[in-house]
């Protein structure tokens, strides 16, 4: 829907914001620092809980020919064991190719085979391990580009029958699972009319989310029926609605499910849709009455939940001499693991926008999204982008320095600026990406050679630009309930998920511009799907501006309908009523001011003693009705599958030691074009943690495999995510602001953009510095020495 | 096998029976029902479990209850005094110090234990004291901040 504004208010709001644009301290904050917020594993839930332990596949390709629970059954508080006869459905989101347990075929290792609830988790470890399970192994495949041909083992004879989404085109008796192809122009006109053409491969590995809190559900189905789930998630109503339609056999329906869903301990997309989630509530049923808890380690955090998919990318780019883009070529063999349910919509977002921020005539995407038998991939934070961007960027900085010249400049040159054509034929929003150029390069003083002291070290600086749009279904939508207390404070509720990214307090200001009430007399409620409205996920760095629009609405119907009583009270044109101050007052009648908690639930008395009014309740809708999936399956053209894009860029300036590779940042700079910054130390806050999640993908992390598809590093120890010893000298961050036109207040999302240039600024910096290319991430010491070495031999 | 313990956990004591494989973490969290130790790793990478344990900070899920019997335990719950926040905890509000909260209280820990040795922490050494607890989500420059605020705060 469109929000109407009155006239007055677009001034007023050009003019003075009460709210928005400040920063007032976050509404969660109290509870988070004193230890009074709760996450899912924190309820206490009586002496019938029980514990739920996985039986996980040691093969990453095998057929189950026989399962034998006996052992584990006999195991002193044991409840239920339970395999894939108990629950022979399929899942999914986007393609329902997942399975609640494994069906006849584990196809990674860690896949879920059989489950065991016990009273205490003791009983449930001990007879989990005493399940035995006859295996047929069957050969793996690992490397997407080998699974892509006809040579490889079908991982899924029955693509061809799974349900999908529209926009999904599977290739039957192959591996490929979805294949996005965007063709703008003739790119190989391009080439040949460019005076420079350089193609290269580029290889991503696969990475993990890493939320300190692990995957948790508690599950009970109670003894009248009803299924209610304590879930940390990021996609309540999303769980809902997948696990209805998985459970729909067992005469589960949308209103005997509830699921609700308190703090939840970090996701970066992670906790998106629907994983561990549906065995819980599959095992809720086979306990009638008992709550079960299903806590993942965080080892099966690592292998059993939705992983950051591997990407191997063949980049060509052709240009004239005189900078200018006349083509881009991009070729992305994604390596999406045993189920895509969710990562084949990863694939499908790059696959529309892997040419970049730049004005491109002549584009050719292919984005394959390849079964593997390594752990479903799936969502985190940058969505394809991050994945796509290492090789993008990188190659973009190796055209500039072959053509002699400087890369910002390059990228100034090219940069998409808003009513460009996109790649599947749209036009470009408003963008402030060249105002992001421009300040990133000063604040690192590109084009200023660093030093060391030290004569072992070797200072280079990168630049790399990024760019994201949500990726979301057409009709992807929230909304929002808002009702008044006897004070004049107020709650709202919303199906958002404050992730930590400060969702409820972005929110609270934008509730609190329109009705005059201040963040903290606002209280906004965690979602509960019995209670709260709809939202589709917190994902794609929407809810800002999409649910932000739902809380708008909320807020403005409530302050029609506090204008429309006082002006049957008290005669005032609604046009002439304003709300300042917790109070309306009257653009005709300058002594006129009525407190809200004076009548927001007790009405307006009249004169015969008789009211007017009643509690004040406002609700708002929002979905993206511009939006459509539907193109060309040849070439994209024709759709509209994207809302609009947030754009920025970064730059980095890196001392390197010849001697080891180490690498220490003394400076980096990211901005980030959030339309409008409803809370500006928010935004800040999301470019120095998604930055630093960022350089933690180039500098520290990858997940490393076994010959065998067993994941080697599936802990803390030896998967390295930063400490507080392992950040910049120094970050900045700049805030610039192109207005969205139809985001609350001008804002658009940017809490995932801010990760995405991380990684090819790094290699961009090491080339700088010590003249070598890496392709492949990470970017480690180890890696830098090594090529080094290599150099010199 | 039962063992009988007594534990002081903020202030009040506790007498409990336990097993002799009991983890320290999970009696704090599910007998006393102090839930601001959470369950990160299970194995002493992550912090978020932190208490203090004789003013020490430990990571409660490498111990077993049995170790903490006549030991005073102060989980996030009992570092407020009079049920006023601290200064550092104030600290952590105004400078968004957390974002999913996941981790603050294992961080409010060892950061109150830091400045209680030593009130005057060099940047490095605040880094050097957190350098056990991870955080995903901050990037850690909002927490080094608000301590070093907190120190300076204590010292004027």
């Amino acid at each position: 829907m469109t929000i109407t504004r009155r006239p007055f208010e677009t001034d007023a709001a050009a003019e003075e914001l009460a709210f928005v644009g400040k920063s007032p301290a976050r509404i969660d904050g109290l509870e988070k620092v004193s230890g009074a917020a709760r996450y899912v594993d924190d309820f206490d839930f009586g002496p019938d809980l029980l514990f739920a332990e996985i039986v996980e596949s040691p093969h990453a390709h095998a057929l189950i020919k026989r399962i034998d629970t006996a052992k584990a059954e006999a195991v002193p508080g044991v409840v239920k064991v339970v395999t894939g006869a108990d629950f022979p459905f399929g899942f999914g989101l986007y393609m329902k190719d997942r399975y609640v347990f494994a069906q006849h075929r584990v196809r990674f290792v860690g896949e879920q085979v059989a489950a065991v609830v016990a009273r205490d988790e003791g009983a449930a470890k001990r007879a989990a391990k005493l399940v035995e399970v006859e295996y047929e192994v069957l050969k793996p495949v690992f490397d997407p580009v080998f699974a892509a041909t006809d040579d490889a083992p079908l991982l899924h004879p029955d693509l061809a029958d799974y349900p999908h989404v529209p926009w999904f085109f599977p290739h039957e008796g192959t591996n490929i699972a979805h294949w996005r192809k965007t063709r703008k122009g003739d790119v190989e006109e391009g080439f040949a009319e460019a005076d420079l053409v350089l193609e290269d491969t580029y290889e991503v590995p696969r990475y993990a989310h890493c939320a300190i809190e692990p995957h948790v559900v508690v599950s009970l189905y109670d003894r009248a029926g009803r299924l209610t789930m304590w879930s940390a998630s990021q996609s309540p109503y999303t769980q809902r609605h997948v696990i209805a339609e998985a459970l729909a056999p067992l005469g589960l329906t949308h209103q005997q499910i509830r699921v609700i869903t308190p703090y939840v301990g970090g996701g970066f997309g992670g906790k998106a849709g629907v994983s561990m989630e549906i065995m819980g509530a599959a095992l809720a049923t086979a306990v009638q009455g008992h709550p079960v808890k299903l806590r993942f380690s965080r080892e099966q955090e690592f292998y059993n939940t939705y992983q950051r998919q591997g990407l191997k990318a063949r980049i060509k780019v052709g240009v004239k001499s005189d900078g200018t883009i006349l083509a881009v070529e991009h070729t992305m063999h994604w390596d999406a693991g045993a189920y895509v349910e969710y990562g084949a919509n990863v694939v499908n977002a790059a696959g529309l926008s892997a040419s970049g921020p730049y004005r491109v005539p002549n584009i050719k995407i292919d984005a394959l999204c390849v079964y593997t038998n390594l752990p479903p991939g799936g969502p985190y934070r940058g969505f394809g982008y991050s994945e796509f961007n290492f090789g993008l960027e990188s190659h973009m900085d190796r055209i500039a320095r072959r053509l002699g010249m400087d890369p910002v400049a390059f990228r100034r040159k090219n940069a998409i600026v808003e009513g460009d054509t996109l790649a599947y034929g749209e036009k470009m929003n408003p963008s402030g990406l060249l105002e992001c150029i421009d300040k990133v390069a000063a604040a690192i003083d590109w084009g200023t050679k660093e030093t060391s002291d030290d004569r072992h070290k070797v200072v280079g600086k990168g630049f790399a630009l990024m760019w994201k749009a949500p990726a979301m279904p057409p009709n992807a939508s929230s909304s929002s309930f808002l009702k008044f207390n006897e004070d004049g404070s107020i709650n709202v509720t919303v199906s958002g998920m404050e992730l930590g990214q400060g969702y409820l307090t972005v929110m609270a200001q934008i509730v609190a511009e329109v009705l005059s009430v201040p963040p903290e007399k606002i209280r906004i409620e965690t979602p509960d799907t019995d209670r709260n409205p709809y939202e589709w996920q917190t994902v794609a760095s929407h809810v800002t501006w999409g649910c932000g629009q739902a809380v708008e609405a909320a807020a403005i119907e409530a302050r029609e309908k506090i204008f429309e009583v006082v002006h049957r009270v008290h005669g005032f044109e609604e046009d002439s009523l304003f709300l300042r101050n917790e109070a309306v007052h009257c653009a005709t009648d300058p002594d006129f001011e009525l407190p809200l908690r004076d009548f927001v639930i007790a009405g307006l008395e009249t004169d015969d003693g008789s009211y007017r009014g009643g509690p004040i309740v406002g609700s708002g809708m929002f979905m993206p009705e511009f939006t459509s999936a539907r193109s060309d399956p040849e070439t994209s053209q024709g759709g509209h599958p994207n809302v609009h894009y947030t754009v920025g860029a970064a730059g980095v300036v890196l001392e390197i030691d010849r001697q080891t590779g180490k690498m220490h940042i003394r400076k980096t700079a990211l901005a980030v074009d959030a339309g409008k910054a409803i809370n500006p130390d928010l935004v800040i806050g999301q470019i120095v943690g998604g930055l630093v999640q960022g350089l933690a993908t180039v500098l520290y992390e990858d997940m490393r495999w076994g010959e065998d598809g067993r994941l080697l590093n599936p802990t803390f120890t030896d998967y390295k995510i930063p400490t507080s010893l392992d950040i910049p000298e120094e970050i900045v961050a700049i805030i610039v602001e192109v207005p969205q036109p139809d985001g609350p207040f001008g804002a658009r999302g940017v809490g995932e953009h801010t990760m995405i240039p991380a990684a090819p600024m790094i290699a961009n910096a090491v080339e700088d510095a010590l003249g070598i290319r890496i392709t492949s991430m990470p970017v480690t010491a180890e890696k830098v020495a090594l090529s080094l070495w290599e150099g010199e031999a | 096998m039962k063992l009988p313990i007594t534990m002081t956990v903020n202030g009040e004591t506790w007498p409990l029976d336990v097993e002799p494989n009991d983890v320290l973490l999970d009696v704090i969290r599910t007998r006393v029902g102090a839930k601001g130790a959470k369950i990160g790793c299970e194995r002493g990478d992550c912090g978020t479990c932190t208490v203090l344990f004789d003013g020490r900070s430990i990571r409660s899920c490498l111990m077993l209850a049995v170790e903490a019997d006549g030991h005073e335990i102060i989980t996030v719950e009992g570092i407020p005094e009079n049920g006023v926040l601290s200064n550092l905890q104030d600290l952590f509000i105004s400078h968004n110090s957390f974002q999913c909260g996941f981790c603050a209280p294992g961080i409010v820990l060892g950061a109150h234990e830091l400045l209680r040795d030593n009130p005057n922490p060099s940047r490095h050494d605040v880094q050097h004291a957190l350098a056990g607890n991870l955080c995903r989500c901050t990037g850690y420059e909002p927490i080094i901040d608000a301590v070093l605020a907190a120190a300076e705060e204590a010292r004027s």
